[in-house]
């Protein structure tokens, strides 16, 4: 793992209603490097990758716990600006989720909200963020069409470059090739590995193979709980604990 | 993941390596069998079953290597198929040096031994020994075995330097017996070196079990 760490998560509990869905979790996360999280559907990955940008907060009867540390700041202290939280945490999806605008007005909607006016900075913002998710290219001569006439990958990199707009620091990928052929999945790859140089990504992924191959660091969950968290070499080539082992290899349940 | 897919393969891989590894041990014990009895014919015998082995490891590799293509092993089935890869290549190795074996029984022909053969009788016994119980420990996950049989190396290591002693002797007293000595001091080496190659295999074992290598033998 890097020096440097950008979120500490420190005993960390989580509750829809009564039930517990994240127990006492402990992790430091590393900055400008890939973090991959597992586990089996209901494990609690994806709710923690929302308390990560307090996601959360927009379902009812939720509870936190403990501390989510970015940069030094505890998320939940009361004195966070969430909606500058979220323009530090972008966040990108399963679905390809492109508003039914024009390629430009997606990716300017972001900036356009937290105030920015200037048409130039805008068209300045727009291209360093296609560029960013290695979709310029593709779609500079067509900026003012509707997004949604894209292709999948093409949307899931406007997606990207729509988190990018705002210059977060952190991108949270929920299974973001999940829906994506293979050619576009590793377009999308290559370009987690590229984006690690500037930001520090976590992302949630179902393919065991997915996780092995782009990221640092691996995290195991299991019914809310971290079995296992470490590099990611290790993980797969020689787990520490039984359960690990028998969920990379299929063995579980 | 299609586990049972993987397992059944895994499976076949370890039983045709069993096959490999028990071919590879007749052609040790044949070799020795061959020196003692001066027989030729057993010798050019265990000269051309090589090409079988061989064929053996080819085929354990092109097994690894689709089982890894297709069904993408991770952890403790990844570190089984990569050391049967291994293996396969270690045995591959012990069946040419029992095909050397044969070589130098060829060469020394039936011209009668200078000595009694005693210590490489013995290496021979065990090397067939330590690679049996090498292949055991793999099958059983034995780690505590491999350690054992690869501590035992030193033993065939101390022989094969008492044999090439003795032999030096024999030549400096009488240079007429230099040309079979060299021969029977190559087939000494031929064992220690299946030896080295024993002790790999329980090296890979300890791998395979633990995740972590252990080359302090």
């Amino acid at each position: 793992m890097s020096e440097n760490v950008k979120i500490e998560i420190k005993d960390l509990n989580f509750y829809y209603d009564d039930f517990q869905a994240l127990k006492n979790i402990n992790m430091k996360i590393a900055e400008n490097e890939i973090t991959a999280l597992i586990g089996p559907s209901g494990c609690g990955k994806s709710t923690f990758l929302r308390v990560i940008n307090r996601m959360n907060d927009l379902i009812d009867h939720t509870k936190v716990k403990g501390e989510v540390i970015i940069d030094g700041q505890n998320l939940y202290s009361s004195e966070i600006d969430v909606v500058e939280l979220r323009k530090k945490v972008g966040m990108v999806f399963q679905q390809p989720n492109p508003f039914p605008k024009t390629i430009f007005d997606n990716i300017a909607y972001g900036p356009k909200i937290h105030g920015e006016k200037n048409k130039n900075n805008l068209e300045q913002i727009v291209e360093e963020s296609l560029r960013g998710a290695a979709l310029w290219g593709e779609v500079k001569n067509r900026l003012y069409q509707p997004a949604l006439d894209l292709s999948g990958g093409q949307q899931q990199r406007l997606c990207i470059a729509r988190a990018l707009a705002v210059k977060p620091e952190i991108l949270l990928m929920d299974e973001p090739a999940s829906a994506l052929d293979p050619v576009a999945t590793a377009k999308i790859e290559e370009l987690m590995a590229d984006l690690a140089k500037n930001y520090t990504i976590v992302i949630v992924t179902h393919s065991m193979q997915q996780a092995a191959r782009v990221s640092n660091e691996t995290g195991f969950f299991l019914m809310g709980e971290v079995i296992e968290y470490g590099e990611t070499g290790k993980i797969f080539e020689n787990p520490n604990d039984q359960r690990t082992e028998d969920y990379i290899t299929g063995r579980f349940g | 993941m299609q586990r049972k897919g993987l397992d059944d393969n895994i499976e076949k891989l370890k039983n045709e390596m069993l096959i490999m590894g028990s071919k590879v041990e007749k052609a040790i014990e044949n070799s020795i069998d061959a020196l003692k009895k001066q027989d030729i014919e057993l010798a050019k015998k265990i000269m051309k079953s090589d090409d079988q082995i061989d064929n053996y490891e080819l085929e354990l590799e092109e097994m690894c290597t689709r089982l890894i293509a297709t069904q993408q092993p991770v952890a403790h089935d990844l570190r089984t198929v990569i050391v049967i890869s291994k293996l396969a290549t270690d045995l591959e190795r012990v069946g040419d040096h029992a095909s050397n074996i044969a070589k130098m029984v060829i060469k020394i022909g039936k011209e009668p031994l200078i000595k009694p053969l005693i210590d490489i009788p013995r290496m021979n016994d065990i090397v067939i020994y330590r690679l049996r119980e090498s292949l055991k420990a793999f099958i059983e996950q034995d780690v505590e075995l491999a350690h054992k049989i690869a501590k035992e190396d030193e033993e065939v290591d101390l022989l094969d330097e008492q044999i090439l002693r003795e032999l030096l002797t024999f030549m400096m007293e009488e240079p007429s017996t230099i040309r079979q000595a060299t021969s029977l001091i190559f087939i000494s080496r031929f064992l220690e070196r299946i030896g080295d190659h024993a002790t790999n295999i329980c090296e890979r074992v300890i791998y395979m079990s633990t995740g972590d290598w252990d080359i302090s033998y």
